[in-house]
C-alpha cells in the first residue's frame, strides 16, 4: 500500500521556522559562551563573540522581515489568524479532554506559536537594551540582563519540548516531515489533525 | 459527538502573546528587585541547585584570550609617584600583611554575588610599603589583559575595605577572576574591580580607565552612579 500525502506546510512556512531554528540556535551558542563561565574561559574572544551575537540578533529580525516580505506574505497572515484562533476544540485539548479533533495546528502547537513570537520580540527588546546600554546609562536597567537570561531559560524548556516531540516521540515525529518537506502522510494528518484533514 | 466550532472561536493566541510581551516588558521594573528577594531568601538553596551557574558570576573580558598565571615569572610592579618603586614576586606579595574581606559583588549590568569572601593584602598597606607620596592624587591598576586599565583617586584607594586579592572563597583565585590577583574595591561596581593586575601606578590624577574611556562613571559607586539611584 503506497502511502498518500497531503501538504502541512507552505514554503515560506518552512523558511520562517528554519530561519527562526537556525537564527536561534546561533544566538543560543554564542550566547551561551557569553553566559557560562566554563565556556567563556574555553573559547576567550570575547569581543568577537559578542559581535557575532549582536549581529544575529539583528540578522534574526532582518530574516524574518526579508521571509514575510518576500515570501507569501498573505499565506503567513492567514497562518497567525489559524495560530490565533482557539475553538471549541482547542479548549477541550487544553483541558485534557479527548476526543478533541484537532486543526492543521493543535491547540499546544498554537501556544508554542504565541509564546516563541513573543520570546523572539522580548529577546530583541531586552538584547537591544543591553546594547545600548553599554553605550549610554539612560538605557541601562538593572533588570534587563535577567529579563535577557529568564527568556533564555523559558526558550530551553520550549526547545526541549519541541525537540521531543518533532525528533524522539514516535506518535508525533512524522510531524518533522511536514516542516522539512512539506507533506505528511494522510493516515497520520487524520490521526492527529483530524479536522483538518477533514477539512483539505 | 461533535460540539459545533461555530461561534466558538476565541484570540488566546493573539492573547498569550501580547500578555507576554506584556509581562516581559514590564519586568524591566520589577524583575531586579524580585530576583535580589529570591535569591537571598534561597541562599542556602541556591548553592545546593545552582539556578545560574557559577554562583551567578559572569565572566567579562575584553582581550582574545585570558592571561595566565605563572607563578614562576609572574611579577607585580609597583611605580610611579613612590618612594621605593618595586618588583615583587607571588610569594612576596603574600608575605605582606594579610586581610580579608566579605562583601557583595556588584556588575554594573544588573548582577549580583552576595557574600564573597576575600583575602589579600590592603591597597593602602601596599602604598605604604612602596611610600607612596602624600601628594600624589590617584592610583592605576594596569591588567595583563591588555588595554584594561582602571584607576582610582588616592583618597578611594586609601579606604580600608579595598583590598589587592589572591584568594577568593578559601581558593587561590581562579584564571576567569584574575588568577593571581585583582583588585576588590566593594563600594564600586565590578568594573573598577581590576582583573590580572600586573602594575600599580601612583599617579598624579586618576584618570579614565577602559570602561569610562566608553562612557562609564569614573566614580563607581553601587547604587549612585551609571545612571542608578537607590
Amino acid at each position: 500500500m503506497t502511502a498518500r500525502y497531503v501538504r502541512r506546510f507552505s514554503r515560506t512556512e518552512r523558511a520562517v521556522h528554519w530561519v527562526n531554528a537556525l537564527f536561534f540556535l546561533t544566538l543560543l551558542g554564542s550566547g551561551l559562551v557569553l553566559y557560562l563561565p566554563s565556556l567563556a574561559a574555553a573559547v576567550g574572544r570575547r569581543p568577537t563573540v559578542k559581535d557575532v551575537h549582536f549581529w544575529a540578533g539583528i540578522g534574526w529580525f532582518a530574516a524574518l522581515a526579508l521571509v514575510a516580505l518576500a515570501g507569501d506574505s498573505r499565506g503567513l497572515a492567514r497562518t497567525a489568524r489559524e495560530l490565533d484562533a482557539f475553538g471549541v476544540e482547542d479548549r477541550r485539548w487544553l483541558a485534557g479532554r479527548r476526543p478533541a479533533p484537532q486543526g492543521r495546528f493543535n491547540a499546544g502547537q498554537k501556544l508554542n506559536a504565541a509564546l516563541t513570537a513573543a520570546f523572539t520580540l522580548l529577546f530583541g527588546a531586552s538584547g537591544l537594551l543591553l546594547w545600548l546600554g553599554e553605550r549610554d546609562t539612560r538605557y541601562r536597567f538593572a533588570s534587563t540582563v535577567i529579563l535577557h537570561d529568564g527568556l533564555m531559560y523559558a526558550s530551553l524548556v520550549l526547545l526541549v519540548g519541541h525537540l521531543y516531540l518533532a525528533v524522539v516521540h514516535p506518535a508525533t515525529r512524522h510531524a518533522l516531515r511536514g516542516m522539512t518537506l512539506g507533506t505528511v502522510r494522510e493516515d497520520w494528518a487524520a490521526e492527529h489533525h483530524e479536522r483538518w484533514n477533514a477539512e483539505s | 459527538m461533535d460540539e459545533p466550532q461555530a461561534g466558538g472561536e476565541r484570540r488566546y493566541g493573539r492573547a498569550v502573546f501580547l500578555g507576554t510581551v506584556a509581562t516581559g516588558l514590564s519586568s524591566l521594573l520589577w524583575a531586579r528587585p524580585l530576583w535580589s528577594r529570591v535569591s537571598h531568601a534561597a541562599g542556602p538553596l541556591e548553592s545546593l541547585v545552582p539556578l545560574v551557574p557559577a554562583g551567578g558570576w559572569r565572566i567579562y573580558t575584553v582581550a582574545a584570550t585570558m592571561p595566565r598565571f605563572d607563578p614562576a615569572t609572574w611579577r607585580l610592579r609597583i611605580g610611579g609617584r613612590v618612594a621605593r618603586p618595586a618588583v615583587l614576586s607571588y610569594d612576596e606579595l603574600r608575605a605582606l600583611p594579610h586581610a580579608a574581606e566579605v562583601r557583595d559583588f556588584h556588575c554594573v549590568t544588573g548582577w549580583t554575588v552576595h557574600g564573597v569572601h576575600w583575602r589579600g593584602v590592603r591597597v593602602r598597606d601596599l602604598l605604604d610599603h612602596v611610600g607612596a607620596s602624600p601628594a600624589a592624587g590617584g592610583v592605576r591598576f594596569v591588567s595583563a589583559e591588555q588595554p584594561y586599565v582602571d584607576s582610582l583617586t588616592m583618597q578611594q584607594a586609601l579606604l580600608p575595605d579595598v583590598l589587592l586579592a589572591w584568594e577568593m572563597n578559601g581558593q587561590p583565585l581562579p584564571r576567569e577572576h584574575g588568577a593571581p590577583i585583582r583588585l576588590v574595591m566593594p563600594e564600586m561596581y565590578g568594573y573598577k574591580n581590576v582583573k590580572w593586575v600586573e602594575g600599580i601606578d601612583v599617579v598624579a590624577h586618576a584618570d579614565n580607565g577602559y570602561w569610562e574611556n566608553l562612557g562609564y562613571d569614573r566614580d563607581a559607586w553601587v547604587g549612585r552612579s551609571n545612571g542608578y539611584s537607590s
